[in-house]
């Protein structure tokens, strides 16, 4: 058995060519990182959102393999496989999943495909061995839809890029069943930078959900992901995420999808954990017809700065986006939302609704709605929504009324203002939300 | 014996006093009827016995089965068996009407199973099958707003109901559904104070008692007659 893998902390150019070496990679690929670590050192920290001056980028480790891949759970160390267990991640590959990978820090260590969804064609890999078999396809699509150039956390993940997951569907091809990778930090000072690329052919549908954590270290910790979509005519992609990183995270994700004529995205995110979180997926929509729905969820407790948000932007006649938000904020936490429609002057017939409740739990809860709406043509329909409030003392005391107890008849409100989320979330990830959220409900009273 | 006693009750509401010593027994099992002008203080009396954090009481004691509830918090009332009708129910978004059941006549030791069979039952009786799946309360009519309240009782079966206006704004037919339940409460056990300004609900429903309650004290008591005698001279009849 190989060695446990880790690359001095920094980021040199140095390092990035070890990265690529270690992963054997094509020269395209290297070429690519290169750049892209050009593009990082010209490029300034975000001038909006969140105080990241805590992140200190010389000081993370930007590849770790502390694992070594397995083709079985059983052999799997022991702390990881007992997470694993934990976590239910063999149970749901079993009863629930068309495929299923795992992250440990920077590599993926276990993956799955169902036969009969490898049968009809379905690409599922981790994304290192998807470069080096599947060159072609990869190369189209890696690092279109969000270059390099977009921002520092892009230009930073095309330089260090590890780990992640390739999906291709064939045209015409229905995975009706949801394929799962899930995330773990292991590893204190290590930085996490996986790289996601789905691509719907025509008519095809995929849903693709991802959840993740990290135990809690008292050292600052990055993730910076990327996920590309790509939905070609008339496909339909449900991407979904279940954020819940310890909360010495930073979680700094770039998010992007495009869709084709007629074609179909949905994000739907629920985000719960990491200290500071910058989230903005977004649909690009190129294509006549084409829609998106983007859902969001954030709970935000005591210490974390959530900035999370959604953005589509029509490039073509009839296409339509509908962005919703629903944040419950406790304790001294803040929780920001930026939703985006822009519409260009070609897309005629454009739509697009934005809706953003917030609910405050406690007295110095923050939040702040910024919505951008921008239309460059006068024939389309746009909507904004928001709303900020608290839970009613007389709601409250009418459930209690009925013999509910003051955290119970909380719980049923909470629950009650978010259920338009959580119902579009995996069962078994929206009974966790839910426990989650009773869990914190003292003070909440306004 | 009376299963709810009020003993010299004052009640403030933002620092107003609004009742000025309310003293008042229902005996177990009977119709008992609340009637008074508007603002005389009913519902503040209502939202007091089942222990609205903003109405204070400054003195006074409520005694339920003997037990004194006076600061009890609104669960624990409940639990011990009272019921509060609300003249204004709250709509609240979110939180499912049946989902909302299934989970106090959890609290209250009704199983399940049961409530699988009850909720239906209770829907036909009160005839509000339309709306049995729908948010609590979210775009109701008024008249269904008090449907459902009475809904409530009848799954919870209380031992106390204090039904706060009821009748009010409902039409005739939704008024016999209402009478309907509250007969059926009663055979059942429950013990009734029906607050109203109108005599006819108490037609349908005739009380054993009733009070007359006027800027914050009870002026009167007396048999049905009192309700027909309100109703044809107005309150200035029973005034002190
Ligand atoms: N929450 C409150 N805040 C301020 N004043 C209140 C409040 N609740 C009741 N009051 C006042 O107390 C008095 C009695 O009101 P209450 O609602 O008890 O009357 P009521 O007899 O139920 O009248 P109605 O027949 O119109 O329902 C009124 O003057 C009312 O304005
Ligand atoms: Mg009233």
């Amino acid at each position: 058995m190989k060695e446990k893998t880790a690359l001095q902390r920094g980021l040199t150019k140095g390092i990035v060519e070890e990265i690529s070496r270690e992963k054997g990679e094509p020269e395209w690929m290297l070429r690519l990182r290169l750049r892209a670590l050009e593009i990082f050192h010209r490029l300034p920290m975000p001038r909006f959102g969140p105080d990241l001056s805590e992140v200190d980028l010389s000081d993370i480790t930007y590849y770790l393999r502390s694992v070594e891949p397995v083709a079985s759970w059983e052999e799997l160390p022991e702390e990881i496989k007992k997470t694993f267990d934990a976590l239910g991640l063999p149970e749901a590959e079993k009863e629930a999943l068309a495929g299923l990978g795992a992250q440990v820090d920077s590599e993926v260590v276990y993956r799955s495909i169902l036969e009969e969804v490898g049968a009809q064609g379905v690409i599922f890999l981790p994304m290192e061995e998807a470069v080096r078999e599947h060159p072609d396809l990869v190369r189209q699509h890696f690092m279109k839809v969000i270059p390099p150039e977009d921002n520092l956390f892009a230009a930073l993940h095309g330089a260090v890029w590890s780990g992640g997951t390739f999906v291709w569907v064939p045209e015409g091809v229905e995975v009706e069943i949801p394929l799962q990778a899930y995330f773990r930090m292991q590893t204190q000072g290590v930085g996490q930078f996986e790289h996601t690329l789905i691509v719907a052919e025509p008519g095809s549908s995929v849903h693709y959900i991802e959840g993740c954590s990290a135990p809690r270290y008292t050292k600052v910790a990055l993730h910076s992901g990327m996920v590309e979509i790509v939905a070609k005519e008339g496909a339909h992609v449900r991407f979904t995420t279940i954020q819940n990183w310890s909360r010495n995270v930073y979680n700094l994700n770039n998010k992007r999808a495009i869709a084709h004529a007629e074609a179909r995205v949905d994000w739907v995110s629920g985000s719960l954990g990491s200290k500071v979180t910058m989230l903005y997926p977004t649909t690009v929509l190129v294509g006549p017809g084409a829609s998106t729905e983007n859902l969001g969820f954030t709970f935000a407790r005591d210490g974390q700065h959530l900035d999370v948000g959604a953005r589509a932007l029509h490039l073509a006649p009839n296409t339509s986006s509908r962005l919703v938000s629903r944040s419950v904020i406790q304790g001294d936490a803040k929780a920001t939302f930026r939703g985006k429609v822009y519409v260009s002057p070609e897309a005629r017939g454009a739509k697009g609704h934005v809706e953003c409740s917030t609910l405050l739990l406690s007295p110095g809860a923050k939040t702040e709605t910024i919505p951008v709406l921008d239309a460059e043509n006068d024939e389309v329909e746009l909507a904004h929504e928001a709303t900020v409030g608290r839970i009613s003392k007389d709601h409250l005391f009418y459930l209690m009324s009925r013999g509910l107890t003051e955290q119970e008849a909380m719980s049923l409100i909470v629950n009650g203002f978010v259920s338009p989320i959580l119902k579009e979330i995996p069962l078994e990830y929206a009974l966790e939300l839910k426990r989650l959220l009773e869990m914190s409900f003292e003070g909440a009273v306004g | 014996m009376p299963i709810l006693k009020i003993k010299d009750l004052h009640v403030s509401v933002e620092g107003q006093p609004i009742l000025k010593g309310v003293s008042l027994a229902l005996e177990e099992g009977e119709i008992h009827a609340l009637m008074g002008p508007n603002g005389s203080g009913k519902s503040t009396l209502a939202f007091a016995l089942a222990g609205h954090p903003d109405y204070r009481v400054e003195r006074g004691r409520v005694l339920l089965s003997g037990e004194d509830i006076t600061h009890l918090p609104p669960d624990q009332r409940a639990k011990m068996g009272l019921f509060l009708a609300f003249q204004y129910p709250p709509e609240v978004e979110g939180v499912r009407l049946r989902e909302f059941m299934r989970l106090a006549c959890g609290d209250q030791g009704h199983g399940f199973c049961e409530f699988q069979e009850a909720y239906p039952k209770a829907v036909r009786r009160l005839s509000l099958e339309e709306l049995a799946d729908r948010e609590l309360n979210v775009g109701f009519s008024g008249g269904e707003k008090k449907r459902a309240e009475l809904l409530q009782a009848w799954l919870l079966r209380p031992r106390v109901a204090l039904l706060d206006e009821s009748d009010s704004g409902v039409d005739v037919d939704a008024v016999k559904v209402i009478a309907r339940a509250i007969r059926e409460l009663a055979e059942a056990g429950t013990t009734v104070l029906i607050i109203t300004h109108y005599p006819r609900i108490l037609e349908h429903v005739p009380p054993a008692r009733v009070f007359v309650l006027q800027e914050g004290r009870i002026v009167q008591a007396g048999g049905p007659e009192l309700a027909r005698t309100i109703e044809a001279e107005g309150f200035k009849a029973v005034q002190r």
